[in-house]
């Protein structure tokens, strides 16, 4: 019977802000202020407060992996310093089964002129593993984090990536029941990413109980079944990972079909307004997936320029840029002529149904006038066939002929 | 660890009215305490041409400093035994506490990134700090050996206490250590402070000269230093001066009582460091 790991039940974070603010906080002012409220001069000021969770109950099963979202500021890492007991919660309870072990952030602990190996020990005992745990873990630390040949070198000598990877793999070689990752995948280079993943995943399947906090919807979507969605403190939505990171983007992108920007007479180049327009021409953020849609963007050439470029991109829910469509791969001279212009780019129907935000870039060959990731969001409407998740859906011709009777053969032969 | 141990939940919640001293989890953190006094060792002394060298230099300039201005230029007396020997001693035991109370400071501080990314026992920051300063006083106190064999001077059985002298010298050093710490996550006046009251601590306590010294009227305010019993202690254990009299428990419950409020504070603003720090 599978039981939980991790229990919040009403868990509050307040901070307060103003006169208790921790680090400018002097002792002659803190005196002061006492001073003047017992002589009656003053009232005491209410701080300012703060309330980075408010009333969070949730609860992850063992050998589960939680997904936490949100924008920045939402309360997500507080979340994370309550479950490892960093802080205290104000209110409500955090309770956990099993080791807690942190990946907050990889090399907290690190000693620059300590070798990899002290570093390696040091870093352990930070995390709670004992000598002996780490002494037999340690081969597969050196060897995860690729420095066998540097352990007895200063880390100060490492390379940022050599330093990052040895105390990712201390981290992730901790035994612990419960991990806490935070946004670790934002550093390092492609391999190692994807040798977290990698590791991440395998903790899963190790039975480890991971909370995972990332801005990378992608990797959530891969990691975790359950996710929880926390907007201002509070939990916004809490359930199986695909509906709540749809209803998460849905909301950061609220659906729209045409943007406008204000003019810039002083700029050589001004983007002035982008539209979404489906095949009849019309403006729409809703769109049928077996229909070709367009990208209208209009913009003003104010000096002349020696070339001009345009570029539009469209990424999936997962962030996944599955378009990326420039002018100059199509026009290889592209003189910027004062004036208005309208560019217009058809986009066959290939995409699979689902949400998708489109961007644009507009410069010239040497520099960026304008730059939106996400200035556009729609959805592409239809069914998935009950097909696996996929990026294209092409209905590509087969050619599928029948060129021999295999029962007439085989009789044939014996 | 064991299966059973891992079923049992470990709760997390306010602790504004029952601050509670965790003394089998700091058992559990003990390596820890070890690692950070070893790396701040190791730090220390890498990349110093003299190395360890420094830790018997320290004790040795130090001591001649105070025969000169003390011995030779004041003519301070020194309850018997010859005057270097007792500054070396007293010098030793003096420069392990203000190193320890020092590095307790800051210890927390000079760790914020741990403090706010990492759980561990808080305590074991300064605890580090106390064991940092063990190399320093070994090496001093074998100094004062080598003085002692230098100037014939033979201990008596007395120097079985010395262990207990020691475990004192550190329960005043972390009383301090612990309360300094705590106030200065959230003042960092306290950093500044810290220097000025070992300076006054100093002076006010009997290590360039004995306690003999002191007009026997101010005596009892005067044990109420708890360095005062504690270098007196050490004194009569190593050396054979006379022995501490009655005052001693005055300094014991002083520094009983400095260690009680330490640990309290700490642990009564513990739940806040990650906060504030």
């Amino acid at each position: 019977m599978m039981s939980n790991a991790v229990e919040l039940a009403g868990v509050s974070k307040r901070y307060l802000l103003g006169e208790h603010h921790g680090t400018s906080g002097s002792l002659r002012d803190a005196l002061s202020a006492r001073a003047r409220r017992l002589l009656g001069r003053e009232a005491a000021v209410p701080a300012e407060e703060l309330w980075s969770l408010r009333d969070v109950t949730l609860a992850v099963e063992e050998g589960d992996t939680l997904g936490l979202i949100g924008r920045n500021g939402a309360g997500k890492s507080t979340l994370l310093r309550i479950v490892t007991r960093i802080t205290e919660p104000t209110a409500g309870v955090s309770r956990t089964r099993g080791r807690v072990g942190s990946l907050l952030e990889v090399g907290t602990g690190f000693h620059p002129e300590l070798t990899g190996r002290e570093n390696v020990y040091l870093n352990g005992a930070i995390l709670g593993m004992n000598r002996r745990e780490t002494t037999r873990q340690f081969d597969d630390i050196a060897e995860f984090a690729g420095v066998q040949r540097f352990l007895d070198t200063p880390v100060k000598r490492y390379s940022s990536g050599m330093y990052l990877r040895l105390a990712f793999a201390v981290a992730a070689h901790l035994d612990a029941e419960i991990m806490v990752v935070d946004e670790v995948l934002a550093v390092g280079d492609a391999e190692f990413q994807r040798k977290c993943l990698g590791k991440m995943s395998s903790l899963e399947r190790e039975g480890r109980t991971v909370l995972f906090v990332s801005h990378n919807l992608d990797a959530i979507m891969r990691l975790c079944r359950t996710t929880a969605w926390l907007e201002q403190g509070e939990l916004k939505a809490y359930g199986p990972t695909p509906q709540v990171a749809a209803a998460y983007l849905t909301a950061t992108s609220n659906p729209s079909a045409s943007r406008e920007f204000p003019d810039r007479p002083d700029d050589p180049v001004a983007l002035r307004r982008v539209v979404l327009l489906d095949a009849d021409g019309n403006s729409t953020s809703l769109l049928p997936r077996g229909r070709p849609f367009a990208v209208e963007v209009t913009f003003v050439v104010h000096q002349p320029l020696p070339t001009l470029d345009l570029t539009v991109f469209v990424a999936n829910l997962r962030g996944v840029r599955v378009l990326d469509e420039a002018w100059s791969d199509v026009q290889p001279s592209r003189p910027g002529l004062p004036g208005r212009y309208i560019a217009r780019i058809e986009v066959p129907p290939l995409l699979t149904a689902g949400d998708y935000t489109a961007g644009i870039w507009l410069g010239s060959s040497y520099e960026t006038v304008a730059y939106y990731e996400e200035v556009l969001a729609f959805r592409l409407e239809g069914g998935t066939s009950g097909r696996a998740e996929r990026v294209l859906q092409l209905t590509a011709p087969w050619r599928v002929q029948r060129i021999d009777d295999v029962h007439a053969g085989c009789k044939a032969e014996s | 660890m064991t299966a059973e141990a891992n079923r049992r939940w470990t709760e997390n919640r306010s602790s504004v009215h029952r601050p509670v001293l965790r003394l089998p989890e700091l058992w559990a953190y003990r390596e820890l305490v070890g690692f950070l006094a070893l790396r701040d060792i190791r730090a220390r002394y890498k990349q110093a041409v003299f190395g360890v060298g420094w830790a018997v230099l320290q004790p040795l300039i130090s001591a001649a400093i105070f025969t000169l201005v003390f011995r030779r230029l004041a003519g301070v007396p020194s309850d018997g035994v010859p005057y270097p020997l007792f500054a070396l001693l007293s010098v030793s035991v003096w420069t392990y506490f203000a190193t320890s109370v020092n590095g307790a400071t800051t210890s927390l501080v000079s760790n914020a990134a741990l403090v706010t990314k990492v759980y561990f026992p808080r305590l074991a920051a300064p605890l580090a700090a106390l064991a940092h300063g063990v190399v320093g006083l070994t090496v001093a106190l074998l100094l004062v050996a080598a003085a002692m064999a230098y100037y014939g001077v033979v201990p008596g059985l007395a120097v079985l206490w010395l262990p207990v002298c020691v475990l004192a010298l550190m329960g005043v050093a972390l009383g301090a250590g612990l309360l300094l710490s705590a106030i200065n996550v959230r003042y960092r006046d306290v950093g500044q402070v810290v220097g000025l009251l070992l300076q006054v601590w100093l002076f006010a306590s009997p290590v360039a000269y004995p306690s003999s010294l002191v007009p026997q009227r101010w005596r009892e305010l005067y044990a109420l230093n708890p360095m005062v019993g504690i270098l007196d202690t050490f004194r009569w254990a190593v050396l054979g001066t006379p022995g501490p009299g009655p005052d001693v428990l005055l300094s014991l419950a002083a520094g009983g009582a400095l260690l009680a409020v330490g640990v309290t504070y700490f642990q009564h603003s513990e739940r806040r460091f990650a906060d504030v720090i």
